[in-house]
């Protein structure tokens, strides 16, 4: 295997470009080399991710116990009402299990969660072993589907079966047999949110917006959502989709069944907000709608720009790296960056696809690093060649920021404050500010104490 | 909020789980080959398991956690893994130049059925670098499982017995502990004079100083050449049987070193059996340093036991570590009335016996009766403190559902603990350990007696 010195393999070349350095087109979509230190999740963590935020199903997991231990309360999906999906249920397979199948351990658990929880909806979800094994996930959901007179939907998302985003897809195809009208749809004036799963309660923000101008909102997929909420889906006039990474595929899919068409929209920053706005009111055509939403710009515009403004003078000439999951995240993040005066000049994602990246690479300066499934060696390096001095990143790379003395935010699962419109464009840049500003940098010292007396100063 | 939990209790037929208070084998291997010096864990498996390990770890210790993966496809897992275990190995050798890699096992791997002890024998490793394996299957035990099947991977491939008379060494197999806890327990050994190999020892990797710089490799772990001179040591001390004592068992039957299985050394009589154990073996005295120690812990013990008497208090966790904490909570007087644990507690029958028996003989002693059960969830233990409230509740993160749900206080120890910091680097085991834990007993119950009093009952002096 070619190598040089700096520890790099060949065979990830092509999944490294330097904008402007070379023309080459970036590799991605691709599995990850056997042997790496990936950051990426497995199909089952992408299934889970999108439907656990159904506040009132039983997300049950088919599989031996570590599946569901390590995605119980996964994210800060906040609710308004039930609390069901903060429990963490497995049918903790055992080695009999494996032997003779799961299928008993599975029609026990479903029947013994119904009768504790009276839940009207289960998801169970396939593990990589429940695949292997060969359980009937189909034929038993079904059996206790009829047997308790509810919805019990198997979500087929065994983790080698791809990565992270084939789990989306098995997300999606729970939610289309969910949604499936049993009567015919009568159409209502009301839009559809897709992609936004209320972590620190950003969609309850974007839903006071759309209220505020004017828009009658359906149903979010899925934060705050529950059974009956979900169950009139079909019957909205208009899909906007925020997180197009996980949502794209259900919002092709209600298109073609369901006549809904679909507009991609972004509520990270005050540009992305703004335009957003603007593009669900003209999408919807009332002159009333695009009357408001021009108030509602440029009044929380002004509003939020003078509190940014402070920050900014703070923070030009800072550079950023960025790591996240999806593409289009990492899109808005370089406009909002912008709004606060710094300069990206590492990017990249675990999933990104290939339409993405060329936005990317159209956004940003020359000589910015672009890659496509990082490891943590390539993210130093990178990070320590262009001297970034923060990096937005998920919960493993939190603390490998923070050994290279480089600010962090997390813009995953883990975080505490939205930062989702035009209150999340003034958090983001505050967050931003504490984490980049922060006094603690000044006790970093290579050599120690007796350094550290001078640096301090 | 969080209060789905039924307060009648009914029999559980289905043998799944609500609310687990365990995870998977893997995890716990991962951990273990952490504290090898310049070991790579690796996870052989699809990425997710990985990724959640690596996760989980790092928001317990908030540092970073290294561990590759063979990125398994649908087809490796119809064909067989060795072919991405081999590409995996050259690469792991190739990019991240450790000196060992330590392979684990996921239930995928286990349920096709890889033979990863044969395909690590036709892999091409080189000269001077080691690769090592557990088997790992996450449907059979806990992450204490795994933690010990790792540290017994580390005696059957590297352990040797190559002199014919034994060093005046001792062995120490701490468990699954934080770092910090392993270094109380050297600074215990080293203080006694005696010398001393750990293994494994998370201290120092995944507590790493702040340079400013990225170290794949931190300066801490046991070195290849020390786990191969385990097997000229006199004597081996196991600290928690669930963790600790089939490594030293196999480290007895493979290199001829006696072990003495013992507690986690959480609290004064432990802690006691630990120095004991040692001054009897090597013929040493207890130093004056830890005999002032000792005498300041009954000091501390003295001064705050009216605030523990006849407290009622709920433990969970893992085995090894709730097995220390109720017979600590014990000598303070307090009442333990739900004891549990997530981990599949061994059987009575059984010459290591269970968890069941070693809990409920401690109460007996006491003269307590108590709910106690191993291979439980925290629905059980939910339900059992709705049917009998308790003062305290004493557990990891997850704990903090039933606290809030039920209203009671609630103090922090053990795995995983996701939402506050420092814990991994201040022991709770040794004498100084049981201060703190005092100290973290105590004003907890305090806080809330403040928090509760009404104006008339408020007190300066408490």
């Amino acid at each position: 295997m070619a190598e040089d010195n700096a520890g790099r393999i060949a065979e990830r070349d092509g999944f490294i470009v330097t904008k402007g350095k070379n023309k080459k087109q970036l590799q991605c979509d691709t599995d990850s080399s056997a042997g790496c230190v990936s950051q990426r999740a497995c199909v089952y963590c992408g299934a889970r991710v999108v439907l656990n935020p159904i506040t009132d199903a039983i997300h049950l997991v088919h599989g031996p116990i570590g599946c569901a231990s390590y995605t119980w309360d996964i994210r800060g999906s906040l609710s308004s009402g039930a609390e069901l999906y903060r429990n963490s249920f497995s049918t903790d397979l055992k080695e009999q299990d494996i032997i003779f199948g799961g299928a008993k351990r599975l029609n026990a658990a479903i029947d013994g969660l119904v009768e504790k929880y009276q839940a009207k909806l289960v998801f169970v979800y396939s593990t990589c072993i429940v695949g292997v094994i060969g359980d009937d996930l189909e034929a038993i959901c079904t059996a206790a589907s009829q047997k308790h007179n509810i919805e019990v939907i198997p979500v087929e998302s065994s983790g080698f079966i791809g990565n992270k985003s084939a789990g989306y897809r098995a997300a999606g195809d729970a939610l289309l047999r969910l949604i499936k009208p049993s009567e015919p749809i009568v159409k209502s004036n009301s839009i559809n949110y897709l992609g936004d799963f209320n972590l620190a309660g950003e969609a309850w923000i974007i839903h006071n917006y759309l209220r505020q101008i004017g828009v009658e909102l359906n149903v979010t997929f899925t934060g705050d959502s529950h059974y009956t909420a979900l169950k009139s889906a079909p019957k909205a006039k208009l899909n906007i989709i925020q997180c197009a990474g996980s949502m794209l595929y259900l919002a092709g899919k209600m298109e073609e069944l369901y006549q809904i068409p679909y507009i991609q929209i972004s509520f990270l920053g005050i540009e992305d907000t703004a335009a957003s706005l603007r593009k669900i009111a003209a999408t919807l055509g009332e002159e009333s709608m695009i009357a408001k939403a021009e108030d509602l710009i440029a009044k929380e515009t002004a509003r939020v720009e003078a509190i940014i403004k402070g920050y900014r003078d703070k923070l030009q000439g800072k550079k950023a790296a960025i790591y996240v999951g999806g593409g289009f995240k990492a899109i808005s993040l370089v406009k909002q960056f912008r709004e606060i005066g710094i300069d990206v000049v590492m990017i990249g994602t675990q999933t990104g696809r290939k339409e993405e990246y060329e936005t990317i690479n159209n956004l940003v300066d020359d000589g910015t690093v672009i890659l496509d499934d990082a490891n943590p060696a390539e993210l130093e390096r990178f990070m320590m060649e262009k001297g970034a001095h923060l990096l937005v990143g998920g919960v493993k790379e939190r603390p490998l920021a923070y050994k290279l003395g480089i600010a962090f935010i997390d813009h995953n699962h883990d975080r505490k404050h939205p930062l989702s419109g035009f209150e999340g464009a003034v958090n983001f840049a505050e967050e931003v500010y504490s984490t980049v500003c922060s006094p603690v940098w000044k006790s970093l010292s290579k050599s120690g104490i007796d350094r550290g007396v001078t640096d301090h100063g | 909020m969080l209060d789905c939990t039924p307060k009648e209790i009914t029999e559980r037929k289905s043998g799944g789980m609500i609310n687990p208070a365990k995870t998977c084998q893997p995890i716990g291997a991962m951990y273990a080959a952490l504290g090898i010096h310049k070991c790579l864990p690796h996870s052989h498996g699809s990425q997710g398991c990985c990724s959640y390990h690596r996760m989980h770890l790092t928001r317990h210790f908030r540092d970073p956690v290294m561990a590759s993966t063979s990125c398994f496809t649908e087809g490796s897992s119809v064909f067989g893994g060795g072919a991405n275990l081999k590409a995996s190995i050259q690469n792991v050798f190739h990019i991240y130049k450790p000196d060992v890699m330590a392979i684990h096992t996921t239930c995928l791997t286990e349920t096709i059925g890889d033979d990863v002890s044969s395909i690590i024998k036709t892999a091409d490793v080189a000269e001077g670098k080691l690769v090592i394996h557990a088997n790992t299957p996450s449907y059979v035990g806990s992450h204490i499982t795994g933690f010990s099947n790792m540290t017994k991977a580390m005696v059957s491939y590297i352990a040797e017995s190559t002199l014919p008379v034994k060093k005046e060494q001792v062995n120490i197999i701490p468990g699954f502990v934080n770092p910090g806890d392993m270094r109380e327990i050297k600074r215990l050994v080293k203080s006694m004079d005696i010398e001393y190999i750990m293994f494994p020892d998370t201290s120092g990797v995944v507590d790493s100083p702040m340079t400013g710089e990225f170290e794949m490799y931190p300066e801490g772990g046991t070195t290849v050449e020390q786990i191969k001179d385990t097997g000229n040591s006199q004597l081996t001390l196991a600290l928690g049987r669930f963790a600790s004592s089939d490594p030293a068992d196999l480290l007895n039957k493979q290199c001829e070193v006696p072990a003495a299985v013992l507690k986690t050394p959480i609290g004064i009589k432990a802690t006691d059996a630990l120095l004991m154990t040692l001054r009897n073996s090597f013929a040493r005295e207890i130093p004056k340093e830890l005999e002032i120690e000792r005498g300041q812990l009954v000091d501390i013990m003295t001064d705050t036991h009216f605030h523990f008497h006849g407290k009622t208090v709920a433990i969970f966790g893992d085995p090894d570590i709730v097995t220390g904490i109720t017979e600590f909570v014990l000598s303070l007087g307090m009442v333990p009335v739900h004891v549990l644990t997530g981990t599949p507690g061994g059987s009575s029958n059984s010459a290591a016996g269970s968890f069941e028996d070693d809990i409920n003989e401690m109460l007996t002693t006491a003269g307590i009766t108590a709910n106690v059960k191993s291979a439980g969830d925290l629905f059980t233990l939910h339900q059992w403190i709705k049917n009998q409230p308790v003062d305290l509740l004493i557990g990891n993160t997850y704990g903090k559902y039933i606290a809030r749900a039920e209203d009671i206080p609630f103090m922090r120890v053990g795995f995983p603990i996701l939402d506050r910091s420092v814990h991994s680097y201040l022991p709770i085991v040794g004498y100084q350990g049981a201060m703190r834990l005092i100290e973290m007993i105590s004003n907890t119950l305090l806080d809330r007696a403040d928090r509760d009093a009404k104006d008339e009952d408020f007190e300066l002096v408490m």
